[in-house]
Protein backbone atom coordinates (compact mmCIF):
# COMPACT_ATOMS: atom_id res chain seq x y z
CA UNK A 1 0.00 0.00 0.00
CA UNK A 2 1.21 3.46 -0.87
CA UNK A 3 2.02 5.47 2.19
CA UNK A 4 -0.01 8.62 2.74
CA UNK A 5 1.85 11.94 2.81
CA UNK A 6 -0.96 13.55 4.83
CA UNK A 7 0.77 13.24 8.23
CA UNK A 8 3.54 15.56 6.98
CA UNK A 9 1.09 18.33 6.06
CA UNK A 10 -0.84 17.86 9.27
CA UNK A 11 2.26 18.05 11.45
CA UNK A 12 3.45 21.19 9.69
CA UNK A 13 -0.05 22.62 10.20
CA UNK A 14 0.03 21.71 13.87
CA UNK A 15 3.56 22.98 14.48
CA UNK A 16 2.88 26.30 12.74
CA UNK A 17 -0.46 26.71 14.46
CA UNK A 18 1.07 26.01 17.86
CA UNK A 19 3.97 28.40 17.25
CA UNK A 20 1.56 31.12 16.09
CA UNK A 21 -0.73 30.50 19.07
CA UNK A 22 2.12 30.69 21.58
CA UNK A 23 4.11 33.69 20.33
CA UNK A 24 2.22 35.10 17.32
CA UNK A 25 0.53 38.00 19.14
CA UNK A 26 3.81 39.06 20.80
CA UNK A 27 5.70 38.83 17.50
CA UNK A 28 3.17 40.97 15.66
CA UNK A 29 3.19 43.48 18.49
CA UNK A 30 7.00 43.70 18.58
CA UNK A 31 7.81 43.77 14.85
CA UNK A 32 4.70 45.50 13.55
CA UNK A 33 3.67 47.93 16.25
CA UNK A 34 6.15 48.54 19.09
CA UNK A 35 9.34 48.73 17.01
CA UNK A 36 7.96 50.84 14.10
CA UNK A 37 6.05 53.16 16.46
CA UNK A 38 9.24 53.87 18.40
CA UNK A 39 8.28 52.12 21.66
CA UNK A 40 11.38 49.97 21.20
CA UNK A 41 13.67 52.38 19.35
CA UNK A 42 16.48 50.86 17.34
CA UNK A 43 15.34 47.33 18.10
CA UNK A 44 15.06 46.34 14.46
CA UNK A 45 17.85 48.56 13.18
CA UNK A 46 20.01 47.17 10.36
CA UNK A 47 22.94 46.15 12.63
CA UNK A 48 20.59 44.48 15.12
CA UNK A 49 18.61 42.63 12.48
CA UNK A 50 21.80 41.53 10.74
CA UNK A 51 23.33 40.24 13.98
CA UNK A 52 20.12 38.38 14.82
CA UNK A 53 19.88 36.79 11.37
CA UNK A 54 23.56 35.74 11.51
CA UNK A 55 23.24 34.15 14.91
CA UNK A 56 22.50 30.40 14.75
CA UNK A 57 19.52 30.56 17.07
CA UNK A 58 18.19 33.74 15.46
CA UNK A 59 18.51 32.15 12.03
CA UNK A 60 16.65 29.02 13.12
CA UNK A 61 13.96 31.13 14.78
CA UNK A 62 13.39 33.26 11.67
CA UNK A 63 13.31 30.16 9.45
CA UNK A 64 10.81 28.37 11.68
CA UNK A 65 8.50 31.36 12.05
CA UNK A 66 8.33 32.18 8.34
CA UNK A 67 8.14 28.61 7.00
CA UNK A 68 5.87 27.08 9.64
CA UNK A 69 3.42 30.02 9.48
CA UNK A 70 3.27 29.54 5.69
CA UNK A 71 2.72 25.76 5.86
CA UNK A 72 0.17 26.11 8.64
CA UNK A 73 -1.86 28.63 6.66
CA UNK A 74 -1.52 26.73 3.36
CA UNK A 75 -2.94 23.57 4.91
CA UNK A 76 -5.77 25.41 6.60
CA UNK A 77 -6.71 27.28 3.42
CA UNK A 78 -6.58 24.04 1.41
CA UNK A 79 -9.07 22.37 3.75
CA UNK A 80 -11.33 25.43 4.01
CA UNK A 81 -11.57 25.64 0.24
CA UNK A 82 -13.20 22.20 0.37
CA UNK A 83 -15.80 23.61 2.76
CA UNK A 84 -16.45 26.44 0.31
CA UNK A 85 -17.08 23.98 -2.50
CA UNK A 86 -13.65 24.07 -4.13
CA UNK A 87 -12.65 20.45 -4.00
CA UNK A 88 -9.02 19.58 -3.76
CA UNK A 89 -7.45 18.41 -6.94
CA UNK A 90 -3.82 18.59 -7.93
CA UNK A 91 -4.20 22.22 -9.04
CA UNK A 92 -5.76 23.35 -5.74
CA UNK A 93 -3.02 21.53 -3.84
CA UNK A 94 -0.37 23.17 -6.00
CA UNK A 95 -1.87 26.64 -5.48
CA UNK A 96 -2.01 26.17 -1.70
CA UNK A 97 1.21 24.35 -0.92
CA UNK A 98 3.24 25.78 -3.81
CA UNK A 99 3.56 29.29 -2.33
CA UNK A 100 4.44 27.79 1.07
CA UNK A 101 7.23 25.81 -0.55
CA UNK A 102 8.39 28.85 -2.54
CA UNK A 103 8.41 30.98 0.62
CA UNK A 104 10.37 28.33 2.50
CA UNK A 105 12.95 28.20 -0.30
CA UNK A 106 13.15 32.02 -0.43
CA UNK A 107 13.65 32.23 3.35
CA UNK A 108 16.36 29.56 3.18
CA UNK A 109 18.19 31.37 0.36
CA UNK A 110 17.98 34.74 2.16
CA UNK A 111 19.16 33.28 5.49
CA UNK A 112 22.07 31.47 3.86
CA UNK A 113 23.01 34.58 1.85
CA UNK A 114 23.14 36.56 5.12
CA UNK A 115 26.01 34.38 6.27
CA UNK A 116 26.96 33.17 9.72
CA UNK B 1 -38.98 0.28 -12.28
CA UNK B 2 -39.54 2.26 -15.43
CA UNK B 3 -36.64 4.13 -16.95
CA UNK B 4 -38.71 7.28 -16.45
CA UNK B 5 -38.60 6.86 -12.66
CA UNK B 6 -34.89 6.12 -12.48
CA UNK B 7 -34.08 9.23 -14.47
CA UNK B 8 -35.77 11.65 -12.14
CA UNK B 9 -33.55 13.88 -10.13
CA UNK B 10 -34.66 14.61 -6.61
CA UNK B 11 -34.44 17.91 -4.85
CA UNK B 12 -30.88 18.68 -3.81
CA UNK B 13 -30.57 21.31 -1.14
CA UNK B 14 -28.08 24.01 -2.05
CA UNK B 15 -24.97 24.18 0.10
CA UNK B 16 -24.25 27.81 -0.78
CA UNK B 17 -23.50 29.83 2.33
CA UNK B 18 -24.05 26.77 4.55
CA UNK B 19 -21.78 28.17 7.22
CA UNK B 20 -23.87 31.33 7.62
CA UNK B 21 -26.83 29.28 8.87
CA UNK B 22 -25.39 28.55 12.29
CA UNK B 23 -23.24 30.71 14.62
CA UNK B 24 -21.15 27.61 15.37
CA UNK B 25 -20.13 27.39 11.71
CA UNK B 26 -19.59 31.15 11.52
CA UNK B 27 -17.06 30.78 14.34
CA UNK B 28 -15.53 27.84 12.51
CA UNK B 29 -15.09 29.93 9.37
CA UNK B 30 -13.70 32.87 11.34
CA UNK B 31 -11.15 30.47 12.81
CA UNK B 32 -10.21 29.15 9.39
CA UNK B 33 -10.01 32.68 7.94
CA UNK B 34 -7.21 33.58 10.38
CA UNK B 35 -4.95 31.59 8.03
CA UNK B 36 -5.20 34.39 5.42
CA UNK B 37 -3.71 36.89 7.87
CA UNK B 38 -1.12 34.43 9.12
CA UNK B 39 0.06 34.28 5.50
CA UNK B 40 0.09 38.09 5.34
CA UNK B 41 2.32 38.32 8.40
CA UNK B 42 4.66 35.57 7.17
CA UNK B 43 5.00 37.45 3.87
CA UNK B 44 5.81 40.73 5.69
CA UNK B 45 8.57 38.95 7.60
CA UNK B 46 9.81 37.10 4.51
CA UNK B 47 10.07 40.36 2.57
CA UNK B 48 12.02 41.82 5.50
CA UNK B 49 14.43 38.87 5.40
CA UNK B 50 14.97 39.24 1.67
CA UNK B 51 15.48 43.01 2.02
CA UNK B 52 17.95 42.38 4.85
CA UNK B 53 19.94 40.04 2.59
CA UNK B 54 19.94 42.76 -0.09
CA UNK B 55 21.73 45.26 2.12
CA UNK B 56 21.24 48.24 4.38
CA UNK B 57 19.41 50.56 1.97
CA UNK B 58 16.90 47.88 0.98
CA UNK B 59 16.34 46.91 4.60
CA UNK B 60 15.85 50.51 5.74
CA UNK B 61 13.24 51.00 2.99
CA UNK B 62 11.38 48.00 4.42
CA UNK B 63 11.64 49.50 7.92
CA UNK B 64 10.23 52.79 6.61
CA UNK B 65 7.34 50.91 5.02
CA UNK B 66 6.65 49.27 8.39
CA UNK B 67 6.17 52.63 10.09
CA UNK B 68 3.59 53.98 7.64
CA UNK B 69 0.04 54.38 8.99
CA UNK B 70 -1.14 51.68 6.55
CA UNK B 71 1.33 49.21 7.96
CA UNK B 72 0.49 50.12 11.56
CA UNK B 73 -3.21 49.66 10.80
CA UNK B 74 -2.52 46.31 9.13
CA UNK B 75 -0.53 45.16 12.15
CA UNK B 76 -3.24 46.30 14.55
CA UNK B 77 -5.62 44.07 12.58
CA UNK B 78 -3.02 41.29 12.55
CA UNK B 79 -2.68 41.56 16.32
CA UNK B 80 -6.43 41.11 16.82
CA UNK B 81 -6.49 38.17 14.42
CA UNK B 82 -3.47 36.49 16.03
CA UNK B 83 -5.03 36.83 19.47
CA UNK B 84 -8.17 35.23 18.02
CA UNK B 85 -6.00 32.48 16.53
CA UNK B 86 -4.49 31.79 19.97
CA UNK B 87 -7.91 31.81 21.61
CA UNK B 88 -9.52 29.50 19.04
CA UNK B 89 -6.46 27.23 18.81
CA UNK B 90 -6.67 26.35 22.48
CA UNK B 91 -10.47 26.34 22.45
CA UNK B 92 -10.45 23.39 20.01
CA UNK B 93 -7.35 21.84 21.56
CA UNK B 94 -9.37 19.39 23.70
CA UNK B 95 -10.85 18.00 20.47
CA UNK B 96 -7.67 17.98 18.40
CA UNK B 97 -5.26 16.41 20.87
CA UNK B 98 -5.18 12.77 22.02
CA UNK B 99 -7.33 12.05 25.05
CA UNK B 100 -5.53 12.80 28.28
CA UNK B 101 -6.22 11.00 31.54
CA UNK B 102 -5.04 11.93 35.01
CA UNK B 103 -5.73 9.57 37.90
CA UNK B 104 -8.23 7.57 35.88
CA UNK B 105 -10.34 10.57 34.85
CA UNK B 106 -10.43 12.44 31.58
CA UNK B 107 -8.89 15.89 31.91
CA UNK B 108 -11.76 18.40 31.49
CA UNK B 109 -11.77 20.45 28.28
CA UNK B 110 -11.77 23.73 30.21
CA UNK B 111 -8.55 22.74 31.98
CA UNK B 112 -6.78 22.01 28.67
CA UNK B 113 -8.00 25.29 27.10
CA UNK B 114 -7.16 27.28 30.21
CA UNK B 115 -3.68 25.78 30.52
CA UNK B 116 -2.98 26.48 26.85
CA UNK B 117 -4.06 30.10 27.16
CA UNK B 118 -1.95 30.60 30.29
CA UNK B 119 1.11 29.09 28.58
CA UNK B 120 0.54 31.31 25.53
CA UNK B 121 0.22 34.42 27.72
CA UNK B 122 3.44 33.52 29.55
CA UNK B 123 5.27 32.88 26.24
CA UNK B 124 4.12 36.21 24.79
CA UNK B 125 5.03 38.12 27.92
CA UNK B 126 8.43 36.38 28.12
CA UNK B 127 9.17 37.28 24.51
CA UNK B 128 8.31 40.96 25.02
CA UNK B 129 10.34 41.11 28.26
CA UNK B 130 13.30 39.31 26.65
CA UNK B 131 13.29 41.77 23.75
CA UNK B 132 13.11 44.69 26.18
CA UNK B 133 15.97 43.30 28.28
CA UNK B 134 18.35 42.17 25.56
CA UNK B 135 17.75 44.89 23.04
CA UNK B 136 20.36 47.65 23.27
Amino acid sequence: MKRSNQPIYWSLFGAGGMLAALIGPALVFITGIAAPAGVLPGLMSYPNALAFARNGIGKLFLFLVVSLFLWHAAHRIFHSLHDLGVHGGTLTKLLCYGPALAGTVAATVALLALGF
Amino acid sequence: MSSEASRRRGYIRSMDGWWRRDPFFVRYMAREATALLVVAYAVVLLVGLIRLAQGEAAYNAWLDALSTPWSLALHALLLVVFVYHTWSWFLIMPKTMPLMFVEGGKVPAAVITGAGLVVAAVCCLALVVAVKLFAP
